[in-house]
């Protein structure tokens, strides 16, 4: 619901001075997670087009040792996820938390505290990667040493704000949303330290390693959108989610098996089998989470596609959740031992992985900022066009480049698969996939920037807010004044 | 739900139980893998060339196993003669087992290419010897110096044809360079699965009998 001169606003007045309140308090610490997260977005972009580019320009920029492939690589990875996705997540969670418990954040300062080390931690962990400084395993290359504590720290920093928050609510029931980002901060610290914990070699080593990787996907990245994603689509429709049992049963579900999945990672490699078949099962389990999440979000949804011409942030959230459907079914597929003979070691699994952390995770953040953005600066988004250019073009980027690599990937897995062909035909038919992608990393790279525009002219407020919300005009009204959900207006 | 504890206990038991079902146990069931005999720990030179590797990603190109015969054709592309085993991974922290092969296997490359001046002008530019290679050149790890004034004990790469050094100079080769070819020349963990107690630990943990 947006709230806006002129337009019909539902809730007792006491309600909304409760949102005011909340908004208020979170403001100073969401900023400057959003802001920080917007910073380290484009920056992962350079480093994703560069390290795309060099796949199929094996000569280009190769000189000084800092832009070479392999270090670029992990940076794109690295900025993406700790910088742009989690301090986004850790935005987006600091916003929430106050108004789904109905008080103010306490100990503000102390999650700034929180964001400012969890920067500090980037910065250098991001500039040991370019110096050559890595430990070695994929989504914990940052060194333990000197970049990772600060993450830990920074990260309990502002789960604590977080927890003195909810302890000091003013509301009996806890909603779903809560229950994500609240565990989410529990399970966070806990993978990551067994992550990183320096004794594990060999196997150990390597099943700690995608323990962590898989989990720091299903455990933090997913959690914590999925919780976003819990609050913005009813919201923004003014529906209540579809079932409470199915909301529940989703998040204990998660819980319980994506933790175990991380293993199917290492299929036909050398950790025990049976840690292998473990994962198996619980990925293929992972069908209740997901169609029970499915089933409530679209459920939701269903009847109400209309508002999506509106609204920004349902656009954005739905396709979010849309593909956090999609990329969990493909997940579940891609562990079955049948497909994962082809598919492993292929890009398939880059396309994979872009689903879920690009069309899923990033998605639901673009949704999430462009709700909560107006309601802390107290302005509206300046311009319904830059959004439309937004969405177009990050759009038609993710699918072009899950397209493309996904085809290439396949046939790069049959061609390794079959010994009468030769290694370098497996090299050769990713060619042109690689070149597309490129294309597709560059629309992506152009709707950031068309983004942090619209945030840098939002924030500063260069141009005279609009009085009413961008995409008003569309379809003006959702809610009859006494809170009743209307039909479609006719036009 | 009401109860915040609740589920902040309900939340830790979750991850708590993975924890143990895929880290704990596992890391107590491990602790007895064998050493075999002929695989020996790194050198000096090839720990250093290993930090190489990893400081400069091989690993996301590269793997370093050969998965089972039974379920992929590893074997039959000439990557190694069996499956790997957890034993041969007792020396590696961290492990690179990888998860990519836009480059070929790694694990017996030692075996397979045992030409270090082969490995060091593949490295300079691999497209001087393999030209369909899509592999990144590492003009980094070498230097291109005056052929008159060499230091003595410098390791010379003879690079030709289109990717040769202009006249009168040569590329010399760093000491990281020689060390990352040491060490992937010591990949090489073909030998008979190790036994222990009469019995072999194979390709993930299953007790199988040895190969003769």
């Amino acid at each position: 619901m947006t709230v806006t001169r002129g337009r019909p606003l539902r809730g007792e007045p006491e309600e909304l001075d409760i949102r005011l309140r909340a908004d208020a308090s979170s403001r100073r610490p969401v900023l400057l997670a959003f802001g920080s997260a917007i910073v380290w977005l484009l920056i992962g972009s350079a480093f994703g087009d560069v390290a795309s580019l060099k796949m199929h320009l094996p000569d280009w920029a190769n000189d000084a040792a800092w832009l070479t492939f392999g270090r670029i690589r992990p940076a794109h990875l690295n900025t993406m996820i700790y910088g742009w996705a989690s301090l986004a997540m850790l935005g987006v969670s600091l916003w929430m938390i106050p108004r789904l418990v109905h008080t103010e954040l306490r100990f503000g300062r102390l999650a700034e505290v929180g964001i400012v080390l969890w920067n500090i931690g980037l910065v250098l962990g991001i500039a040991g990667l370019l110096s050559g400084r890595s430990d070695g395993l994929e989504w914990l290359e940052m060194r333990r040493t000197f970049a990772d504590p600060w993450f830990v720290v920074g990260g309990a920093l502002v789960g604590l704000t977080l927890l003195v928050t909810l302890m000091l609510r003013e509301v009996g029931h806890l909603y779903v949303s809560v229950w994500y980002i609240m565990a989410s901060y529990l399970w966070f610290p806990v993978i990551f330290i067994v992550g990183n914990w320096p004794t594990w070699r060999g196997v150990e080593s390597a099943a700690t390693n995608w323990f962590y990787a898989h989990n720091a996907l299903g455990l933090w990245l997913t959690a914590i959108n999925l919780g976003a994603a819990y609050y913005f689509i009813p919201k923004v429709l003014g529906r209540p989610i579809h079932s409470y049992q199915l909301s529940l049963l989703g998040f204990w579900a998660l819980a319980f098996f994506y933790a175990l999945n991380g293993m199917h990672h290492l299929i036909g490699g050398p950790v025990p089998e049976w840690m292998i078949t473990t994962s198996i099962v619980a990925s293929v389990l992972m069908v209740i989470p997901v169609l029970a999440v499915a089933v409530n979000h679209h459920m939701t949804m269903i009847g109400r596609f209309g508002a999506l011409r509106y609204s920004p942030t349902l656009r954005f959230v739905v396709l979010g959740a849309i593909a956090y459907t999609a990329v969990s079914l493909q997940g579940m597929l891609t562990a079955l031992r049948e497909v994962n003979r082809i598919t492993h070691f292929t890009q398939w699994t880059i396309a994979h992985s872009h689903v879920g952390v690009y069309a899923f995770v990033t998605f639901v953040l673009f949704g999430s900022m462009y709700y909560i953005m107006p309601r802390l600066v107290r302005r509206e988004w300046p311009s319904a066009r830059l959004i439309r250019w937004h969405f177009w073009l990050v759009l038609s980027g993710i699918a072009i480049y899950v397209i493309s690599l996904t085809i290439v990937g396949v046939m790069q897995g049959l061609a390794l698969l079959d010994p009468q062909t030769p290694f370098r035909r497996a090299v050769e038919v990713t060619i042109p996939g690689l070149w597309v992608r490129s294309f597709a990393g560059l629309l992506l790279t152009a709707g950031h920037l068309v983004f942090a525009t619209h945030y840098w002219m939002m924030t500063r407020g260069t141009r005279r807010a609009p009085e009413s919300p961008p995409f008003h005009e569309v379809r003006p009204i959702l809610y009859a004044p006494a809170g009743e959900i209307v039909e479609e207006v006719a036009r | 739900m009401t109860r915040a504890w609740l589920l902040m206990l309900g939340a830790l038991a979750a991850v708590g139980f993975a924890t143990l079902i895929l880290v704990v146990v596992p890391a107590l069931m491990l602790v007895d893998v064998p050493r075999p005999p002929q695989l020996r720990p790194y050198t000096l030179q090839q720990a250093r060339g290993r930090a190489v590797y990893i400081a400069n990603g091989c690993i996301y190109c590269h793997s370093q196993q050969v998965r089972d015969p039974a379920f992929t054709t590893d074997v039959d592309r000439g990557w190694g003669s069996r499956a790997s085993v957890p034993a041969d991974f007792v020396y590696d922290r961290p492990h690179l087992v990888g998860t990519m092969r836009t480059g070929p296997d790694l694990l017996n490359v030692g075996q397979r290419l045992p030409d270090a001046n082969w490995q060091l002008i593949h490295l300079y530019q691999p497209r001087s010897v393999v030209p369909w290679s899509i592999m990144p050149s590492f003009p980094f790890l070498f230097e291109v110096r005056d052929s008159s004034a060499l230091p003595r004990g410098a390791r010379m790469v003879n690079v030709t044809g289109r990717h040769a050094p202009p006249r009168g100079k040569v590329v010399v080769a760093s000491a990281d360079a020689v060390a990352l070819v040491e060490y992937l020349l010591s990949l090489e963990r073909d030998y008979p699965v190790p036994r222990v107690a009469g019995r072999s630990v194979a390709a993930g943990g299953r007790t199988v009998h040895t190969m003769p």
